[in-house]
């Protein structure tokens, strides 16, 4: 077991009146994949969007408790919240490229974080295209609008403009669920080519493809953790009995 | 036949109709102008000032009112559009669903919904008050006045409508909010500000009533902002006024240039907007 890169501590999240996350308590092993699993509007965006505090941006969140990343508290007064979430990529569960060129959507984020250096750019830009593995599909037309992308190359470029900022971990909140299977293959592929580098947290309502990914695995129900540990641990000998029943497909 | 079908025939020349109306009234104004103005037009109505006599000239064009228009409008869209921004950004990017914004919206449609010619009196009052006299300045500021509500509550509607995601995926790389403003949403947005900005314009550039009482009128082009300005739409409304026909005929040559600078505007807002259309996510 790897040192923990992001340790979350009596975290509750409250929507309004209501408590989405109960007292979330684990910590999440750098360089890994973490897999957070759990059925439908059991609080697992909440959690990774809790990561890089993008709860902020929703009226009537409030938060207590701490997520320490690389030892330092999110939630402290003082923090920069830009600084956080620079160092927290997010892949979202919609691909959601920006309203500009396939080249200015990478460098979207290196040009707000001070990179002026042309040339710099375009080998940040080759480099996270080539990370994502989008890069020979798109270098004769970097200048065309992301839009005009198919969703699952859409997905990937998300995915290489995330890591243009150099963020130490990657949260993907379900990012292949809008993508056609092949597409899908794409992304888990650079997942794991990717978890040598970074810390990638993933939310996935699918069992199978959190076997096939994750090293460590957190169960959320109904907004509580009910379980966590090593993948194998979990899914061969799950110790509470919520869990085996949802592995073992009782409800879903 | 059923009554299913009978309904879809019945609103389908509804809406036949309906669209016909309006495409009809539009070219029944055009002819009308046309068949009335053609007479009078000339090249030295666009490139000449009044001439020969009676008040507003039976001779010579009214340049005077072509430049007076497009200095007044073109002076009321950019300051308007630097009112309007900054609140459009407040409202949408920063104020979120609070009661503040929402009364500053409900503020924008009544402003909205003000005649122009209460503008024109608003200012006229003003500016007895500071002793101003009527001018190009006095005349910008009360076009300014008039148009700013409908710019920033068109820009606004096209705002609201722009995904979340694109914020989320901006404020998730790091972007403070002034950054996701301006580079994100204004970007996606900017067909809709283009439009906002030239129906703007337009509604400035033919508005009478809003600078009858503020810009005044003369015969020369105006050569500071404090001098008085001519505008169009008042020199259509003066020259159909007098008793003497070439003048009155020269009113509807005056309302032909004047409905050729609208569409003319109309045109490179829509060539624009496919321009910028290319960027923006849907």
């Amino acid at each position: 077991m790897s040192k923990p890169q992001i340790s979350i501590r009596r975290l509750n999240v409250f929507y309004r009146e209501r408590r989405v996350l109960k007292d979330i308590t684990v910590d999440i092993p750098e360089k890994r994949i973490t897999a957070i699993i759990g059925p439908s509007g059991c609080g697992k965006t909440t959690l990774l969007k809790s990561l890089n505090r993008l709860t902020d941006m929703v009226d009537g969140v409030r938060v207590s408790g701490n997520v320490l990343v690389d030892g330092v508290n999110i939630f402290d007064n003082g923090i920069d919240v830009t600084e956080i979430r620079k160092k927290m990529g997010l892949i979202a569960q919609m691909p959601n490229p920006l309203p500009m060129s396939i080249y200015d959507n990478i460098a979207y984020g290196p040009r707000i974080h001070g990179a002026k250096d042309g040339r710099k750019l375009d080998q940040v830009v080759e480099h996270c295209l080539q990370a994502a593995g989008l890069w020979d599909e798109v270098k004769e037309r970097l200048e065309e609008p992301a839009s005009k992308l198919s969703v699952g190359q859409q997905q990937r470029l998300c995915l290489a403009r995330a890591l243009a900022v150099k963020p130490e971990c990657l949260l993907c909140d379900e990012p292949t669920s809008a993508l056609d299977p092949i597409s899908a293959q794409h992304i888990e592929a650079q997942l794991v080519n990717l978890k040598k580098d970074y810390t990638i947290v993933f939310v996935t309502h699918v069992l199978r493809q959190a076997r096939r990914l994750a090293d460590y695995v957190i169960f959320l129900y109904l907004g509580e953790l009910i379980e966590h540990g090593p993948a194998e641990a979990v899914f061969t000998q799950p110790n509470n009995p919520r869990t085996r029943a949802y592995i073992e497909g009782v409800f879903g | 036949m059923n009554r299913r079908k009978l309904e879809e025939a019945f609103f389908k020349g509804l809406m036949l109709l309906s669209t016909s109306i309006v495409v009809g009234s539009l070219l029944a104004v055009f002819a009308v102008v046309i068949l009335k103005g053609a007479p009078a037009l000339s090249l030295s109505m666009l490139t000449q000032t009044p001439k020969g006599g009676y008040y507003l000239g039976k001779e010579g064009g009214i340049l005077n009112a072509i430049i007076g228009s497009l200095y007044l409008a073109s002076g009321a869209t950019v300051l308007a559009f630097l009112l309007s921004l900054p609140i459009v950004l407040y409202i949408n990017e920063y104020a979120g669903k609070s009661r503040f914004a929402n009364l500053t919206r409900l503020s924008l449609d009544v402003l909205w919904g003000i005649p122009s010619i209460v503008y024109g009196a608003f200012a006229f009052i003003i500016m007895l008050y500071v002793g101003a006299r009527a001018s190009l300045l006095w005349g910008i500021i009360t076009v300014t006045l008039f148009v700013f509500p409908i710019m920033t509550r068109a820009i606004d509607e096209v705002m609201k409508m722009s995904p979340f995601k694109l914020r989320e995926a901006s404020y998730a790389l790091g972007s403070t909010r002034l950054e996701t403003a301006l580079k994100v949403v204004t970007r996606q947005t900017l067909p809709g500000i283009l439009t906002a900005v030239l129906l703007a314009f337009g509604r400035g550039i033919g508005d009478a009533a809003s600078v009858l009482l503020t810009a005044g009128y003369t015969d020369s082009v105006p050569h500071s902002l404090f001098d008085p300005v001519a505008t169009l739409p008042l020199a259509v409304f003066f020259q159909l006024g007098t008793p003497i026909p070439e003048v009155q005929q020269r009113a509807y040559a005056s309302g032909v240039i004047l409905l050729v600078l609208v569409l003319l505007l109309s045109v490179a807002s829509r060539l624009s907007t496919m321009k910028f259309m290319k960027y923006v996510v849907k």
